[in-house]
């Protein structure tokens, strides 16, 4: 098994290296080229900005579904239902037609002056149509996430935190929300990183992040392979530091579920008065 | 937690439980329950399985809302005030700043698994402002000494035993001085190895004179300890007096059945 797995590799990477069409030349060229370098700055911050909305909008749609209001929890379902349901490629495109379909969107009193108007086809609301058709997709998936998470935490300390005067915000921000993280973070950096490479979807509606941005270069000189190597290099390398910053902030919320630990730099960082000495003898009922 | 405020009278009720009832659904788990708790004074729950003692634990801070009857602490009216001539239920945040006055330490220790032991005795008085940082850790290691667990500080619950979690969760009660402390059979999900840390504390606190009511099957400690016991069965109040009245001599079959069955 191991010497078939050596053997592909081998003959893999004998290909990536020697093969015509893979010219490391015409990749070298354009991996900085500004015309790259802009799409993966529109990659990231769509990236960004559409697990931003996901995830404030998945965790509003889990509290409503956690919620004893019938009402709210049932409208929370219908929506996991509705965007988990379609495609994403369906969504996207049903964002960017109403975006064309609304020719201004005009801001003022309905039917009277408009004070404020955009033509709905510039690239901001390409944008907006990106954002919002992958941003409320991620929000169905981020709600069960979220959900999840929220019901892990064990009822009988939010109880506690109640006999001990807490209100429920608090409750939710300092006990129930910490311990969820634990639970949240892997499946999020994984929809983070499915995100980074879902944005590339957002190149049938025109809008030039990486994947668009080397098409059109690739339209022009028909380097069609080095150049998706291009973009396959920075999603590789974007995917490899966000897993390891993944590491790292699953290590900070994992804390006290292990019997070996000592609280971790970052828990200390928020204590002061670590000074005071531990004297006397203890556990003297032990 | 004598000294710390104003001298009680001893001997003036603390808790006054009026005519609480409370039921699930169709069963009716609570009726009519009527008692008196004093300053200072230990008070055992104890009856059968079933018999709806954590429910009546449980209603003196509303963490179950009784359907009838009135819970009052130091002479306030818990859960709820009287405007405009009728009952109303109090905010969220006004009942919150009520159960502050109680502890309460539960069967299964409850600690907050994500905090070390002094972060979990500190949380509700930083949190609540009660006391600043500062205060609050040298309260909280205060704390620790008295359940003799100062070593113990930066551990995490899952880091320490069954009975060190529960003096923890002890001290964080006691974290935010409170006038009583409710315990619902705070050593039955204990190894009887280690049940004695537990109560031993408890002694200690009751003898520094903290208002206990304890729902236990430690009948040892009932006896010991306890000033008075309240036998529950099926949702009343089937007989109470001295520890020694109702566990030495017990007037009603049913508590001397259950006496016989329990020793
Ligand atoms: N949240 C609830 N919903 C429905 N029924 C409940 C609920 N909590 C308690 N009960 C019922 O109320 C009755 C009294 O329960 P409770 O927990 O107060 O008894 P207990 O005396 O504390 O018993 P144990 O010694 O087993 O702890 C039981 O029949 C129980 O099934
Ligand atoms: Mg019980």
């Amino acid at each position: 098994m191991v010497a078939i797995t050596f053997v592909l590799v081998a003959m893999l990477v004998h290909l990536l290296v020697t093969s015509s069409s893979l010219q490391w030349g015409v990749v070298g060229h354009y991996f900085f080229s500004s015309d790259v370098l802009s799409g993966l700055i529109r990659t990231l911050y769509l990236t960004a900005i559409a697990m931003l909305v996901g995830i404030v909008g998945g965790t509003i749609l889990a509290l409503m579904r956690i919620s004893k209001s019938l009402v709210l929890s049932m409208a929370a379902s219908s929506y996991i239902w509705l965007f988990r349901g379609t495609p994403l490629l369906v969504q996207l495109l049903f964002w960017f037609n109403i975006a064309s379909f609304v020719p201004r969107l005009s801001l003022g009193i309905p039917f009277g002056p408009s004070f404020v108007s955009a033509s709905t086809n510039s690239l901001i609301t390409i944008l907006a149509a990106a954002v919002l058709g992958l941003g409320l997709n991620e929000a169905a998936y981020m709600a069960e996430i979220v959900r999840a998470g929220i019901v892990s935490v064990d009822p009988g300390q939010g109880e506690a935190a109640l006999a001990l005067g807490m209100p429920k915000r608090l409750i939710f921000r300092r006990i129930v929300l910490p311990q969820a993280m634990r639970v949240i973070i892997p499946p999020t950096g994984n929809q983070t990183i499915g995100m980074l490479k879902g944005t590339s979807l957002v190149s049938v509606i025109s809008l030039p992040e990486l994947l668009y941005s080397v098409q059109l270069i690739y339209a022009r000189n028909f380097e069609t392979i080095p150049l998706l190597v291009v973009a396959s290099l920075w999603y590789l390398i974007v995917t490899t530091i966000l897993s390891i910053g993944q590491h790292f902030v699953e290590k900070y919320f994992g804390r006290g579920r292990t019997r070996t630990e000592v609280p971790s730099v970052l828990s200390r960082l928020f204590r002061t008065h670590r000074e005071t000495q531990l004297t006397g003898s203890t556990d003297h009922y032990a | 937690m004598v000294g710390e405020g104003p001298l009680p009278t001893i001997g003036q009720p603390i808790l006054r439980v009026e005519n609480v009832s409370k039921s699930f659904g169709a069963t009716s788990v609570l009726r009519d329950i009527n008692f008196d708790v004093k300053y200072g004074e230990v008070v055992c729950l104890i009856g059968p399985s079933g018999s709806g003692k954590s429910t009546m634990l449980r209603c003196i801070n509303y963490l179950e809302k009784p359907e009838g009857g009135c819970v009052y602490l130091d002479g306030e009216l818990i859960g709820r005030k009287v405007e405009n001539g009728r009952y109303v239920d109090l905010k969220p945040n006004e009942l919150a700043a009520q159960r502050t006055e109680m502890g309460m330490v539960f069967q299964n220790f409850n600690l907050f698994a994500h905090m070390t032991a002094i972060e979990n005795i500190m949380e509700a008085p930083v949190q609540l402002k009660r006391e600043t940082r500062a205060e609050a850790e040298t309260h909280a290691r205060q704390l620790l000494e008295r359940v003799g667990l100062t070593q113990k500080a930066d551990c995490y619950p899952l880091q320490l035993s069954g009975g060190q979690q529960q003096r923890i969760a002890i001290a964080r009660a006691l974290a935010m001085r409170p006038k009583l402390m409710l315990f619902d059979e705070p050593t039955s999900a204990l190894d009887p190895e280690i049940v004695g840390e537990v109560l031993e504390v408890m002694r200690l606190l009751a003898n520094d004179g903290m208002t206990m009511v304890v729902v236990t099957h430690e009948m040892s400690f009932a006896r010991d300890v306890g000033d008075r016991v309240i036998f529950m069965d099926g949702g009343v109040i089937v007989e109470t007096g001295t520890s020694k009245e109702v566990l030495m001599a017990p007037q009603h079959a049913r508590t001397k059945q259950f006496l016989a069955r329990i020793t």
